[in-house]
């Protein structure tokens, strides 16, 4: 036997996130029957796409892409979505809020409100049309406390409800996917990235984002402490001052709900300059729908969201 | 200037990722010492402690309560309880950290076993005024069941006992003592205030007769996980990639056999075996994402190409020739049972290990360990949060080595098939 050595390198933090995100990836596509990957045309999808490519190929992913429409959108993150899925060559199905609506199943109190929390509803209709047993998603720990006690490998009755009082337990990198029909695993490769982890992994393998995601300039009002984008969907209320200000998001969601932050910055070295630095919270800064109450996320995850 | 702001944001190497546990309860200041390096770390931005501020107000507090930034879920506020481990992460530029949060009631020991299972280090924390309690014991049994390589026994609120030396000093015999018999290695302790800041991320005022590291220093010279020791190549297959496509030449006989480095290192050329077939043969490649690499290091995911045309697929393992794990279809383990469903002994589980699943019965139970004073008991049935000896018969040969020597192929979950229920962890012995 050779002499013992050390081994002289350990892996970076990046690195490690990256390992293990793909290493929950192959569990996945090794314990489950028929999964699907999540994939918005944000950020931190984008990341899950190319952790895929790292974990699969030169396979093909050993699931389909499915994006949950809100039909509240930016048009340049739908071109995005559909012209990265092209790229990859990999199927991308997509349901719709609005489908939903049309059903019946989904219905709103007002025409115009936030349809994130509605996004459950289409998304157990596609789980049980395509009879999806695992669904593939880039949530984080360091987004919100509900997500914090979730586990990587979330468990959802047939109703896609999470039950913090009774999950799976998950030691080590031993992860239990098993389920029964009409039930469905949530599973969150990158659980234990944070914001600025999943910028420094964009910018180390230099991937692509949608354009409104760096410095730009656009029609805002100031709301509730917030910035509103003016859109055909929002438009200023009376007595409100349009502005024109140079804006980025922080995240990208249904548009009447997700907000711009002031910056200059329009390279990722420069957003992870402000990520580092930043003095408020992404989901504070950005999602209105989540400072509803206290416990609102944990709520909707009890109700299936994602 | 604090501490942290002496380090320039990725100016200095990155020194990978360390996750660590904290074992205590509310009153110990658990919630206060995260909170408390969350804080000085910069970690904590300004609408989570504008909450925190309007919370401490509300509950009539004059300073900010930074436990209350580790609150829980509704669910546990309603209920005044921690039910589960939550993680929280923070960063100081040259490495990053992941700390399980585990709640360090008795009746939780199911929940500090999941969060030690994956902590490279684990925080111990005594309160001053009280010196080594119980659950000091039991949180370091479990800590040295789990296999933790580091133990950090930080001796808090010394501003509550004037910062006496000979307290901390008192203290820490009788832990030397305590760790000597259940034999953990490597053992530090660092006396702090989590309230006033003493000694985690800043050094403070009130300490000066301690010249030892900081808290945060220790976390950060700590060596990475498998830095440490030589260790045997093992490589457990999760997913074979055979894309078949015939009309790449190169594509349509590629056979490549996806999974992570859970210890040891590879290079392309060494001589493996695959089990259970126990063939031998070379590494041609070694690639990610179509590039290949010369080696692979414990926990990164690659993809292996081996020379011969081999039938390996999941729940195989690929391990260094020269060092192989032994074959059992009987093994001897500790075992933590988690489930409210108690161990029925005639029954037949599931168990994973590695990405291998077997079909088994309990063979027997040695005995079950009292955590608290790690006597061992006569037991037939085991109940959530037992600790026990026990032995199991496996329909399968599964490929282990000792959890002590190796925690990734040395450990196993029980699932409960009626209920898909993972039920208990074992560590093999």
């Amino acid at each position: 036997m050779s002499p013992a050595t050390l081994p002289r390198i350990t892996l970076s933090h990046l690195d490690w996130l990256e390992s293990e995100a793909i290493h929950i990836m192959r569990e996945v596509a090794g314990q489950c029957a028929s999964p699907a990957l999540l994939f918005s045309g944000g950020k931190d999808s984008i990341c899950m796409l190319r952790l895929a490519e790292k974990a699969f190929r030169p396979g093909r992913f050993p699931f389909p892409l499915l994006h949950i429409d809100t039909g509240h959108n930016y048009p340049e993150v739908i071109e995005f979505r559909d012209r990265r899925a092209a790229e990859l060559g990999e199927r991308l199905i997509v349901r719709s809020v609005e489908d939903s609506m049309a059903r019946g199943t989904v219905v709103l109190k007002t025409p115009d409100e936030p349809r994130n929390k509605h996004q459950s509803v289409t998304l157990l209709e596609a789980i049980e049309e395509f009879a999806f047993d695992a669904c593939i998603g880039g949530a984080r720990r360091d987004e919100e406390k509900a997500r914090a006690k979730e586990r990587i490998f979330s468990f959802r009755d047939e109703f896609g409800q999470w039950d913090p009082k009774n999950q799976r337990p998950e030691l080590w990198d031993l992860y239990n996917a098993r389920s029964f029909k009409g039930e469905n695993m949530r599973v969150f490769p990158i659980s234990n990235w944070t914001e600025l982890d999943v910028w420094q992994y964009i910018e180390r393998e230099r991937l692509a984002l949608p354009s409104i995601y760096f410095a730009h300039r656009r029609p805002v009002v100031r709301r509730h402490g917030a910035l509103l984008p003016i859109t055909g969907l929002t438009p200023a209320r009376a007595g409100e001052t349009i502005e024109q200000l140079m804006v980025r998001f922080r995240t990208v969601g249904d548009i009447t709900c997700t907000a711009p932050v002031e910056s200059e910055a329009d390279t990722v070295a420069q957003i992870i300059a402000e990520t580092a630095s930043t003095k408020i919270t992404e989901r504070g800064a950005t999602r209105l729908d989540d400072q509803t109450s206290e416990a609102s996320m944990e709520q909707r995850k009890k109700e299936g969201y994602f | 200037m604090s501490a942290i702001e002496k380090i320039p944001f990725g100016a200095v190497a990155d020194h990978g990722l360390l996750r660590f546990l904290t074992c205590g309860s509310v009153d110990d200041g658990k919630s206060t010492l995260i909170g408390r390096l969350l804080f000085d770390t910069k970690t904590i931005l300004v609408d989570t402690l504008q909450a925190i501020q309007r919370s401490s107000a509300r509950r009539g507090l004059e300073i900010v309560d930074l436990s209350l930034l580790t609150d829980g879920l509704q669910a546990e506020r309603e209920q005044g309880i921690t039910i589960d481990v939550a993680y929280r992460y923070f960063s100081t530029g040259t490495r990053k950290y992941i700390i399980a949060d585990a709640p360090g009631h008795e009746q939780y020991t199911r929940n500090m076993v999941t969060g030690a299972s994956t902590a490279d280090l684990a925080i111990i924390l005594i309160d001053a005024r009280k010196g080594m309690l119980t659950q000091t014991r039991r949180h370091s049994y479990i800590a040295q069941l789990l296999g933790i390589p580091h133990i950090v026994v930080a001796i808090n609120k010394m501003d509550l006992v004037g910062h006496s030396r000979q307290t901390f000093g008192q203290i820490r015999d009788d832990y030397r003592g305590f760790a000597r018999q259940l034999g953990l290695a490597d053992v530090r302790f660092v006396p702090i205030s989590a309230l006033h800041g003493d000694m985690i991320v800043d050094r403070g005022e009130n300490l000066d007769w301690y010249e030892g590291p900081t808290l945060l220093e220790i976390l950060e010279s700590v060596p990475a996980i498998h830095g440490e020791h030589v260790e045997k190549f093992r490589f457990p297959v999760q997913y074979v990639c055979r894309p078949q496509d015939s009309t790449n030449r190169e594509l349509h006989d590629f056979r490549g056999f996806m999974g992570r480095v859970e210890s040891g290192e590879i290079r392309v050329g060494d001589s493996v075996t695959v089990l259970p077939s126990g063939i031998e043969t070379r590494v041609r490649d070694i690639q990610v994402c179509g590039e290949s690499l010369p080696l692979a290091i414990a926990e990164q995911s690659v993809t292996l190409l081996l020379e011969d045309e081999l039938d390996v697929s999941r729940g195989d393992m690929i391990v260094g020739s020269a060092e192989l794990p032994e074959v059992n279809r009987q093994i001897d383990a500790m075992l933590c049972w988690l489930s409210e469903t108690p161990l029925e002994p005639r029954r037949r589980y599931l168990i994973r290990h590695t990405t291998r699943e077997s079909k088994a019965m309990l063979a027997g139970v040695a005995y079950r360990v009292d955590v608290n004073t790690m006597a061992q008991q006569a037991a037939e049935r085991l109940v959530m949060n037992d600790i026990a000896r026990v032995s199991f018969k496996l329909a399968q040969p599964i490929f282990v080595d000792p959890y002590a020597e190796s925690r990734s192929t040395g450990a196993f979950i029980v699932i409960d098939e009626s209920s898909n229920n993972t039920v208990a962890a074992g560590m093999i012995l």
